[in-house]
């Protein structure tokens, strides 16, 4: 039973995870991308369109990297390269997005999906429990693991990662001692559509492998919260997003099993719970405000 | 952010009425708000299959613009209003959370005619209409008890509303009627449309033990999720055995069409007025999918039921009934009337969940 709810909430979380993970590491860029809704139903629609059309989910993983990597691009011209203004810009973005994605998937509406199929390491999965519950799942997951271990590590440990954290946090400065500050934040920008295209990917392949117009149905929102709420660290957006999808499926089996407590209350206790353990975890405002990109929103233009 | 969306959506509905109106004076306009995607398997779709069929039968006559995910509560009051502003002559708002917003609405334009789906609160110019969809889940409740190895079932439902309460009441008492010790699980999704939730709620119902899967919510994930656990489903709203061929027993099929082609034929007329409709299975407002995957003798059963509730034999909700509690509801013989199933708020006995209030 435990067992069974574990991999529920792995499917459950691992998109939120993928999509705040490159958020993350847009807005430690300094930029301020609100338009993940709209680039993971856009990888959602690459991704299955691709799928149906050749037969393999893996080439629909790949259709939906890009297909977010792509959106983005959009996103990133106007805001990095016309400097536009970045809420605006991300909010129309998700609009454009929902209704893109809709026209795209026009032809594919209730054509029934291709599921992307585990990756079952041998020995390992044989392990009782932990080997079912980590070893017996799909790429996605593994990607996404791979990704906050990733991160982390590119963010904290490496000088290319330490030179972006400079560029989120006086541009200005970083552009003076000669960093390409326009240059990286459209790789940091490309790298968080590719993951929200990934995360789509993982809506319409694993989670519900189908076509359904606004499929992502607010995840996007929730994984910029998990951004802010983890406060810009990896590892905080792991356990953010897992226990976001822990008390999503933990309410639904609490009422299957019957325990009467109103379900009104418990449909808004994933929220409720996320931002209070996040909220104590990063209760200390100095290293908040260090792990936050001072320059997060703020329009660049170089003075030369 | 929905707003914007709204406001986008309803800008280019009223920009798409001026330019076409130009050209077509004579054609009256019958606009549709719908709560979802047109193209979302379920609910929505099977309204849009409505106005397709009303666009087909009298589209030389008539014009039929629609606004697609238009949110419930305050939202909707705008998107209504827009419509009713472009020069819509009949307005079918298609979602119960609507309710309020059409009334206000209709108060504002009394030249306009309205007609709101499942709802119950009318005016000289706002009719409502809805279907006894609960006959069709009696239906599906005697299949269950006949198909369930363990007598239990699972349901996915969106909103503590009477509509829905009705559904899972309808439901508990097909199966009982069939095996009185049946035992119904339900999970309130709180959502209608959210594909990866009602999946969730899907797995967890099987996962509790349930082998039998029922929803009331819009979309074919639960069906989907039931065909992957090699569980048995019902569809809901629209046919869905695209999504499950070896999986769904029949689902409820909404065919709105029918009855959208002949308001509009009175508008057309001059003889609209505001009534309050409630039609069944009898007037082919619902139809029961094909019954599939399941032995002859209970589909024999299933289509004998459908038979005796069109002749007016049967009615669902006929007494002996007790309330959940055990208190009794119906005497033996007695019919519900329409106002207390349209005002549903218990759940009667069997149903193994308590009713979010």
């Amino acid at each position: 039973m435990f067992e069974a709810i574990l991999l529920t909430v792995i499917t459950a979380s691992t998109p939120l995870v993928i999509a705040a993970l490159g958020e993350l590491v847009t807005e430690r860029a300094g930029v301020l991308n609100l338009g993940v809704e709209g680039m993971m139903i856009m990888g959602a629609v690459c991704a299955f369109a691709a799928t149906q059309m050749t037969g393999s989910p893996y080439i629909g993983i790949l259709a939906g990297i890009l297909g977010g990597g792509a959106f983005s691009l959009l996103f990133g011209f106007l805001t990095l390269t016309l400097v536009a203004n970045q809420v605006a810009t991300g909010l129309a973005l998700t609009i454009l997005g929902l209704g893109l994605s809709g026209q795209l998937g026009e032809a594919f509406v209730g054509q029934p999906g291709i599921k992307l199929q585990p990756i079952v390491f041998p020995l390992l999965s044989d392990i009782p429990f932990f080997g079912r519950v980590l070893f017996r799942q799909d790429l996605t997951f593994y990607l996404s693991m791979a990704l906050v271990v990733g991160i982390n590590w590119f963010l904290f440990k490496s000088r290319a990662g330490l030179k972006m954290r400079a560029i989120g946090d006086n541009h200005a400065s970083a552009h003076a001692l000669g960093i390409n500050v326009i240059r990286t934040r459209y790789l940091a920008v490309m790298f968080g559509g590719a993951c929200a295209g990934l995360a789509g990917a993982q809506l319409s392949l694993v989670y519900t492998p189908q076509w359904v117009e606004n499929m992502s149905a607010g995840r996007g929102w929730i994984a910029l919260a998990l951004v802010v709420f983890a406060s810009w660290r990896p590892w905080r957006v792991l356990a953010g997003g897992y226990l976001f999808g822990a008390v999503t499926i933990g309410q639904l089996h609490a009422q299957a099993f019957g325990i009467g407590i109103p379900s009104q209350f418990l449909s808004a206790l994933p929220y409720a719970a996320t931002i209070v353990v996040l909220i104590i975890i990063s209760h200390n405002r100095r290293t908040t405000l260090i792990n936050t990109p001072a320059s997060l929103g703020k329009p660049f233009v170089p003075d030369r | 952010m929905k707003k914007l969306i709204i406001a986008l959506a309803a800008s280019a509905a009223l920009l798409g009425g001026f330019s076409t109106g130009a050209q077509a004076q004579e054609k009256k306009k019958v606009c549709f708000i719908y709560v979802g995607s047109r193209t979302d398997g379920g609910w929505t779709q099977a309204h849009d299959v409505g106005r397709q069929q009303l666009d087909k039968a009298l589209g030389s006559k008539v014009e039929t613009p629609f606004l697609e995910n238009v949110p419930e509560g305050p939202d909707a009051e705008r998107a209504i209003e827009r419509m009713a502003r472009s020069g819509c002559d009949l307005v079918f708002t298609t979602s119960f959370g609507f309710m309020d917003a059409t009334v206000k609405v209709a108060q504002k334009f009394p030249n306009v005619k309205f007609e709101h789906a499942t709802g119950f609160k009318a005016a000289p110019n706002l009719a409502t209409y809805n279907s006894r969809f609960y006959e069709g889940r009696y239906i599906q409740g005697q299949i269950a008890a006949k198909m369930s190895k363990k007598g239990l079932a699972g349901y996915i439902a969106s909103f503590p509303i009477p509509e829905v309460v009705m559904g899972i009441n309808a439901f508990e008492l097909g199966a009982k009627s069939i095996n009185p010790d049946f035992k119904l699980k339900v999970v309130w999704a709180n959502t209608w449309f959210d594909p990866g939730k009602e999946a969730d709620a899907a797995k967890a119902l099987i996962d509790q033990g349930v082998d039998i899967l029922t929803q009331h919510t819009d979309t074919t994930a639960p069906m989907q999720v039931a065909a992957e656990r090699g569980i048995l489903a019902f569809g809901q709203a629209s046919d869905m055995i695209a999504a499950g061929p070896k999986t769904q027993l029949t689902a409820i099929v909404d065919t709105w069409g029918a009855y959208y082609i002949k308001r509009t034929q009175a508008l057309l007329d001059g003889t609209w007025k505001s009534e309050q409709i409630w039609d069944g299975l009898k007037d082919g407002i619902l139809t029961m999918a094909p019954y599939t995957n399941m032995p002859d003798d209970v589909k024999a059963m299933a289509e004998e039921t459908e038979a005796k509730i069109k002749s007016g034999e049967l009615h669902p909700f006929t007494g002996p009934i007790n309330k959940q509690d055990g208190s009794p509801w119906l005497k033996a013989g007695e019919k519900a009337d329409d106002g207390t199933l349209l005002g549903m708020n218990f759940y009667v006995e069997g149903v193994d969940d308590k009713l979010p209030k």
